[in-house]
């Protein structure tokens, strides 16, 4: 025979799907939230989550090929993904520079010490933003004015810091829930639209890129945990509505805590996490220090992630359990 | 009634339309056979013929070895005119393959056993299981075990079912859908010698309902005891384990068979090759075989002599369409690619699906990110991106605590994965190192 013939092994056939597909769809997903951000913040919004994005992709292919001396580097999209969540964790009028430093700790550390994607232990994205919590405080809170919003909004500060400060009546007044479910209220760029979030999420349940389970554990824990201290302290706690709504809650739920990477991926693994997060977000909210402890909260449970898997490890199909023996 | 089925599987496009109104042909009997000793899984029969022998068509040439074992019959009449060694597809071994010159047919076919409904236990499980034994009866989905073993058990401990297995849920074969629709009455009869031999009351045929035409056939021969039963067409509702818990709701132990749950499962192909064995007497000599692909000109379904090179074939049907590419013996989810088109089909042939080049996808594997498609693909609920990741750390005894011996290696967690992960690949290098390890069978 002259020609060659293929005996790469069985299944011969195969989706079409790749990671850098998923990460296009993500990164399409999180396209009406940015417009949001631009629409509320101004032009700026839209050139940092560009400079977020892009130097997400140029860190990581510098990483991948000077330090880490690959042949090949294909650029895979889960970078810009990394890069566009930082820079729409962070407020309107956040220096470039520093987000860019955010993004080098996000990629650099977070995710290629551990050996790149899919090793990383931590959702690169909120370690950065940690890192910059932490090392920027004043930066990070200090908000960019909004361009559209209704004149009873309180620029100053986020709705969550209102609370934490003045208590739920006061926070309560100055905003609607329907204000605050488009988006109408002070906080980071890509969070403050409940809307938008949750169109982006439809269309990543729609091309089937992710676990629904999450999302919905994560948001109905704090349903349930906001409506139970609501109950006991309304003013200290705030309502249900209020907490769903606020600070980085849906961004977290719907787009951090998804992250293949760092989740469980069976069923029973991804609801025991899910609630996991909502708890210490509630926890951290009501009880802690800062007003806002979704990302605290989503790095907490990813430590967890390797006990999660092991206690929710699906029983194979057939499996008989071990006779246990019964008294008499 | 509900359509049955089972959790977890896959889609893949199917693409039997291309092969699937091709009436079965009498393919060309070749001038010179290449027949392997080794067709069945279990142990390989013995020689009992050697170069320069005169054969018949139908003569036994090979002697069974031990319970897991069938003897081969020659295919053709003419003259052993060598043996010799040859790289085995299956095995990945050179194994013996006798060369025969092929001359006018002269047939030795056994006795045929007339009257067999009115058998009693006795002469069942003699005559009616002896034959299927003698025969060389093999399970001709693919899997090629010895079709009589499955009834040692069952002969002395009655099953609730036997079950045959018409789903055929490999993409692109036909072969099963065209035997079943051009052969009906002769399956139902197939199956009701199994029924004798093993005493089982219920008989299921079941088929994935992209197939009506072949149910509707085999309903006009059905009857109180045998009944075709349409399943959900998703891949791989033909596995064994699926397909028992899709028609009786039983789940199979791990590391058991379908008989631990009352049931036997064959291939609707076997059925007929047992049917022919006992009525006309016909050891296993040849067999149907879809030959497809959007490589080849003209897409067909053909009866085969075992032992018909694969080339020859080919070229009766139009030859490839172009060069390279890649040639697979069996579906393209489970099938096994070759090298060399000098091979002859055997009896696990089921399939000859030839993929052009541009089809052919060289696979680069990434990371895996944990995305869980594979989990949701896995019927046997096992955790293929764990499995993987033990195996590639040569955790073996883990994976197989984790149940990779479980695996049925249909390939679903590898067609679904976007990373392109190898998982059967990974998981076929860890049960053979448990079997080389254990001297079990591999």
């Amino acid at each position: 025979m002259a020609t060659v013939l293929s005996t790469s092994p069985a299944p011969h056939i195969r989706v079409k799907d790749t990671v850098p597909k998923i990460m296009v769809d993500v990164l399409i997903a999180l396209v009406p939230a940015v417009l949001f951000a631009v629409y509320a913040f101004g032009w700026t919004a839209l050139w940092l989550c560009v400079i977020g994005a892009l130097s997400g992709e140029l860190i990581e292919y510098a990483i991948l090929r000077f330090i880490r001396k690959k042949k090949k580097t294909r650029p895979d999209g889960s970078a810009a993904v990394t890069g566009l969540l930082l820079a729409m964790n962070v407020s309107g009028s956040f220096p470039w520079y520093l987000l860019i430093l955010g993004v080098l700790v996000a990629i650099g550390i977070a995710k290629h010490t551990y050996g790149g994607l899919g090793n990383n232990p931590f959702n690169p994205a909120l370690i950065g933003r940690v890192f910059l919590f932490v090392s920027f405080p004043v930066q990070m809170s200090t908000w960019a004015p909004l361009q559209n919003a209704v004149s009873t909004v309180v620029t100053s500060a986020t709705p969550l810091g209102v609370l934490k400060q003045k208590g739920f009546e006061e926070a309560a007044r100055h905003i609607s829930t329907l204000d605050m479910f488009i988006g109408n209220m002070q906080g980071c760029l890509g969070e403050v639209s409940a809307l938008a979030l949750i169109i982006g999420f439809a269309y990543l349940l729609w091309r089937k890129r992710v676990n629904p389970i999450i999302p919905l554990a994560y948001l109905g824990t704090v349903f349930l945990f906001s409506s139970l201290f609501f109950w006991i302290n309304p003013n200290l706690f705030g309502s249900p509505i209020f907490h769903l709504l606020s600070g980085g809650l849906m961004l977290g739920a719907l787009f951090m805590a998804t992250d293949m990477v760092t989740s469980p991926a069976t069923m029973k693994g991804a609801f025991i996490y899910g609630v996991g997060c909502g708890v210490l977000t509630m926890l951290i909210r009501c009880f802690g220090a800062l007003p806002e402890g979704v990302s605290f909260s989503i790095l907490i449970m990813n430590a967890c992630k390797p006990l999660i898997d092991k206690i929710s490890r699906p029983k194979p199909f057939g499996y008989v359990a071990p006779e246990v023996k019964k008294n008499g | 009634m509900a359509i049955l089925s089972f959790s977890g599987g896959i889609h893949p496009p199917d693409r039997k339309e291309l092969a699937k109104d091709q009436p079965i042909r009498e393919a060309p009997i070749p001038k010179t056979f290449y027949l392997f000793v080794n067709q069945n899984s279990g142990k390989p029969p013995a020689l009992t013929v050697k170069k320069g022998d005169a054969v018949k068509t139908g003569q036994k040439i090979a002697q069974a070895q031990g319970p897991v074992s069938v003897p081969l019959h020659s295919p053709v009449t003419g003259i052993v005119s060598d043996v010799k060694k040859m790289m085995h597809p299956v095995t990945q071994k050179p194994e013996e393959l006798l060369v025969i010159d092929r001359e006018t047919d002269a047939y030795d076919f056994l006795e045929p056993l007339t009257g067999w409904e009115t058998y009693d236990t006795e002469k069942c499980h003699t005559l009616l299981y002896g034959r299927i034994k003698e025969a060389g009866i093999v399970g001709l989905g693919g899997a090629t075990f010895p079709s009589h073993f499955k009834y040692v058990e069952a002969m002395k401990k009655p099953v609730d079912y036997v079950i045959l297995n018409g789903a055929e849920c490999e993409p692109y074969l036909t072969i099963d859908y065209r035997l079943m629709v051009e052969h009906p009455a002769e399956i139902v009869k197939g199956l009701e010698i199994l029924l004798k031999i093993c005493g089982a009351k219920h008989g299921y045929i079941g088929l994935e309902d992209n197939k009506p035409e072949a149910y509707e056939a085999l309903r006009k021969h059905a009857n109180g005891r045998i009944e075709p039963v349409l399943l959900k067409t998703k891949y791989p509702q033909g596995g064994e384990k699926q397909l028992v818990y899709a028609l009786t709701k039983r789940a199979v132990p791990v590391g058991g068979f379908p008989f631990h749950v009352g049931s036997i499962v064959h291939n609707v192909a076997t059925a007929f090759a047992i049917y022919e064995a006992v009525e006309k007497g016909k050891p296993l000599i040849d067999r149907g075989l879809t030959i497809t692909g959007e490589g080849i000109s003209k897409p067909s379904n053909l009866w085969v002599r075992l032992g018909t090179p694969i080339q020859e074939l080919i070229d009766y049907v139009g030859g490839l369409k172009s060069e390279g590419g890649k040639v697979i013996l069996g579906g393209p989810m489970m099938g096994i690619p070759i090298k060399d088109l000098a091979l002859p089909v055997m009896k696990g042939t089921s399939g000859i699906l030839v993929l052009p080049p541009e089809m052919v996808q060289e696979i680069d594997e990434e990371t895996c990110i944990n995305c869980g498609k594979c989990l949701m693909a896995c019927s046997l609920k096992l955790e293929p991106n764990f499995l993987v990741k033990l195996v590639k750390a040569k955790k073996f005894d883990e994976a197989y605590k984790y149940g990779v011996l479980n695996c049925c290696e249909c390939g679903s967690c590898a067609f679904v994965c976007p990373s392109k992960i190898e998982h059967v690949k990974h998981f076929k290098l860890a049960k053979k190192l448990h079997a080389t390890l254990k001297g079990g069978r591999s």
